[in-house]
């Protein structure tokens, strides 16, 4: 095996931040591109501003603090039913 | 051209000639039975056809109209895509398998009765377990039995349920049923077992996970999408289905995020994805059941794709779990781009073709001012982007290097993946033929700006709350586990029950055997009256009360050795159904 001629764009450290740097940027372009579209929701709070943005982060964060809950709760061994 | 076949009869037919061919000649015919099945559906009739006066009722097994047309299509085309990923696989029962189970699906699809859809829905229960049981390996075999009493379960409340129906009402006729009356409770039970409502989900995520790496793809497509077509079909605008849709939709997500397993991940999501269309169909408007049958054609395709690309990475590389994968673009590249295609389609980005048909649903939803269920389906469409979206091609395909240098699989399943993936952009860019074969006429545009830029802030800042969570060391990590479900309590208490069958019961029914042989040895010293007496006790006790362990123990022992047999047993159910079929349709030529 020759390690590097394995290594991929992404293996680099400066790479991985530089995706990184590009995401924000869109995230941020995302939020402002907000208060420019014409919006036709069906619920007040879909007019409000960065409404999905704020629900989205949120609701991910919810889901994975659940799922730890959940997973003290359900887990067991691999083998638990053998 | 001559009739139109019924087209569960081009597969099942068509299932059983190929163990004679061979080489070449097997590849050509595996290609051609969906292409056929295809064109017999272009000539296929609107309207019933295929009757048979069967005792005072009328069967019918082709009933075509723009619902079971709809459903017909995306069958055939999912199975074209399946056999091509399974081309190389070089086992006859598994393609005899995956056809009769398609062409039970079909036979569904298509049924205007009550008694052929229950015909096909049980060919469609069985065939599958084959596929599971293709795997050869202990757990499967077992996991193929637990698939099995489940769906038994669900048949025999959907058989008791169609008997009960019949004799209130006097049809069989397959139609709107709506909730009523007992036997349609139970129709209901049954057809929710299949479509994987809550509590009646487990046997899913038990039995994908299971199955072998091609016949994964047949099942994440026809058994459940064949529910939503019936529920579609029987159970339009019930209230209950709002709520199980909303609930099916959030809860597998947590499961999701902390599952090891990586086909078991995308069993829970594909949960979480009927529920939706569970949802779009409680609120039964037009644009609500149009939501749902579209979502249910993007969902057979991108799910498939999902399961080709996971499939390829386990057969290549011979595992699956989390913590033993990572890194594989390096070498896979093609794979997991199909694998990020098939995520991102899930997902419901833009350009995508989860997106055109999720966002039917979640409008529907917002114009019945379902304000609970809005959320839950917005949370569980963040949610969805999270652990499948992500995730799945970040612990497989990035994420850690585990050092495996898999290669790409072989080009027949690459050519399967490239098909679903580009069937998943085409309709993601382009929806108009899928709009134009939905039920209803489409009055909607997905591609707002509104809708675009929504949908990408909360799939986007899911993927930001990631993106901390996983760098401050707060995501859930990968362990070596498994999780409880609702099967647990069947199989702990089941395991238990045999176990105390085997040991403490029979161990009792020793004790009291001796015991009463003791006391009738004392009343043998004592006059002839108590002899008699002795006689009756002994025959009560010795010859009925002691033996109902032994009997019970006699009565649950198959049940283990049954597992071994399971195929065979299975063969003797499924062939009788197959005959019974045939001899009707020759009746009806």
């Amino acid at each position: 095996m020759k390690p590097k001629k394995e290594l991929t764009f992404l293996d680099s450290p400066e790479n991985q931040v530089k995706v990184r740097k590009y995401f924000y940027i869109f995230l941020c372009i995302l939020l402002i591109i907000d208060f420019l579209i014409p919006k036709h929701g069906h619920f007040s709070w879909e007019f409000a501003p960065e409404f999905y943005a704020v629900y989205g982060f949120v609701a991910c964060f919810c889901l994975i603090y659940i799922s730890k809950v959940l997973r003290l709760l359900v887990k067991r061994k691999e083998d638990y039913y053998d | 051209m001559i009739r139109a076949l019924p087209p569960a009869a081009v597969f099942i037919i068509g299932a059983f000639l190929i163990p004679f061919l061979k080489g070449r000649l097997k590849f050509c015919y595996l290609l051609a039975l969906p292409a056929v099945a295809y064109l017999n559906l272009l000539y296929l009739p609107v309207g019933q056809s295929w009757k048979i006066r069967f005792l005072d009722y009328l069967l019918v097994f082709c009933r075509v109209d723009r619902l079971s047309l709809v459903f017909g299509y995306v069958f055939v085309l999912v199975t074209f895509i399946g056999i091509v990923y399974a081309l190389q696989v070089k086992d006859d029962a598994q393609h005899m398998a995956a056809f009769c189970y398609a062409g039970g699906a079909l036979g569904v699809t298509f049924a205007g009765d009550l008694f052929s859809l229950y015909l096909f829905w049980e060919i469609m229960a069985l065939a599958s377990v084959f596929l599971i049981l293709a795997q050869r390996t202990e757990k499967a075999r077992s996991a193929a039995f637990r698939y099995f009493m489940w769906h038994f379960f669900g048949g025999v409340c959907l058989l008791a349920g169609i008997i009960l129906y019949v004799s209130t009402r006097g049809t069989i006729e397959f139609a709107y049923i709506g909730l009523s009356d007992p036997a349609t409770y139970l129709i209901f039970v049954g057809f929710c077992l299949n479509a994987t409502i809550f509590p009646f989900h487990a046997w899913l995520p038990d039995a994908y996970p299971r199955a072998t790496f091609t016949g994964a793809v047949f099942m994440s497509a026809l058994t459940t999408k064949s529910a939503v077509y019936i529920l579609a079909r029987t159970f339009p605008g019930a209230p209950i289905l709002i709520w199980a849709g909303a609930f099916m939709t959030c809860f597998p997500i947590f499961y999701a995020v902390i599952s090891n397993d990586m086909r078991r991940v995308l069993s829970y999501s594909l949960i979480n994805q009927i529920g939706f269309m569970v949802c779009g169909i409680g609120i039964g408007t037009q644009l609500a059941i149009n939501g749902a049958v579209a979502h249910a054609v993007c969902h057979v395709i991108y799910k498939a794709l999902l399961f080709m690309s996971t499939g390829a990475v386990l057969h290549v590389t011979g595992k699956i779990r989390a913590t033993d994968l990572g890194g594989l673009h390096k070498t896979m590249p093609f794979t997991a781009l199909c694998c990020m295609i098939g995520a991102a389609s899930i997902s419901a980005l833009p350009i995508f073709s989860g997106f055109i048909s999720k966002s039917m649903i979640l409008s529907a939803v917002a114009e019945k001012h379902q304000v609970i269920v809005w959320f839950m389906l917005l949370f569980a469409s963040a949610g969805v982007f999270h652990y499948v979206g992500i995730r799945v091609p970040y612990f497989v395909f990035f994420g850690h290097d585990s050092g495996i240098r898999a290669q790409e699989p072989p080009v027949n399943m690459r050519i399967a993946m490239g098909i679903a993936a580009f069937i998943c952009i085409f309709l993601g860019v382009y929806p108009a033929p899928l709009y134009n074969i939905l039920p209803y006429p489409v009055d909607y545009e997905p591609y707002t700006a509104f809708h675009v830029v929504g949908m990408l802030q909360l799939l986007m800042f899911g993927a930001l709350a990631f993106i901390i969570l996983i760098r401050s060391g707060n995501y859930p990590a990968e362990l070596r586990a498994i999780n409880l479900d609702t099967d647990w309590f069947f199989r702990i208490p089941g395991q238990a029950f045999i176990r105390f069958c085997e040991h403490p019961f029979k161990a009792l029914g020793r004790v009291m055997d001796s015991f009463i042989l003791s006391i009738t040895a004392w009343l043998r010293s004592t006059p002839t009256v108590s002899v008699q007496i002795e006689n009756r006790v002994d025959k009560f006790f010795h010859g009925a009360l002691t033996a109902l362990p032994n009997l019970i123990f006699n009565w649950i022992r198959p049940f283990k050795s049954e597992i071994n047999q399971l195929s065979w047993n299975l063969v003797y159910i499924l062939v009788p159904f197959i005959i019974l079929l045939f001899t009707l349709l020759i009746i009806s030529i």
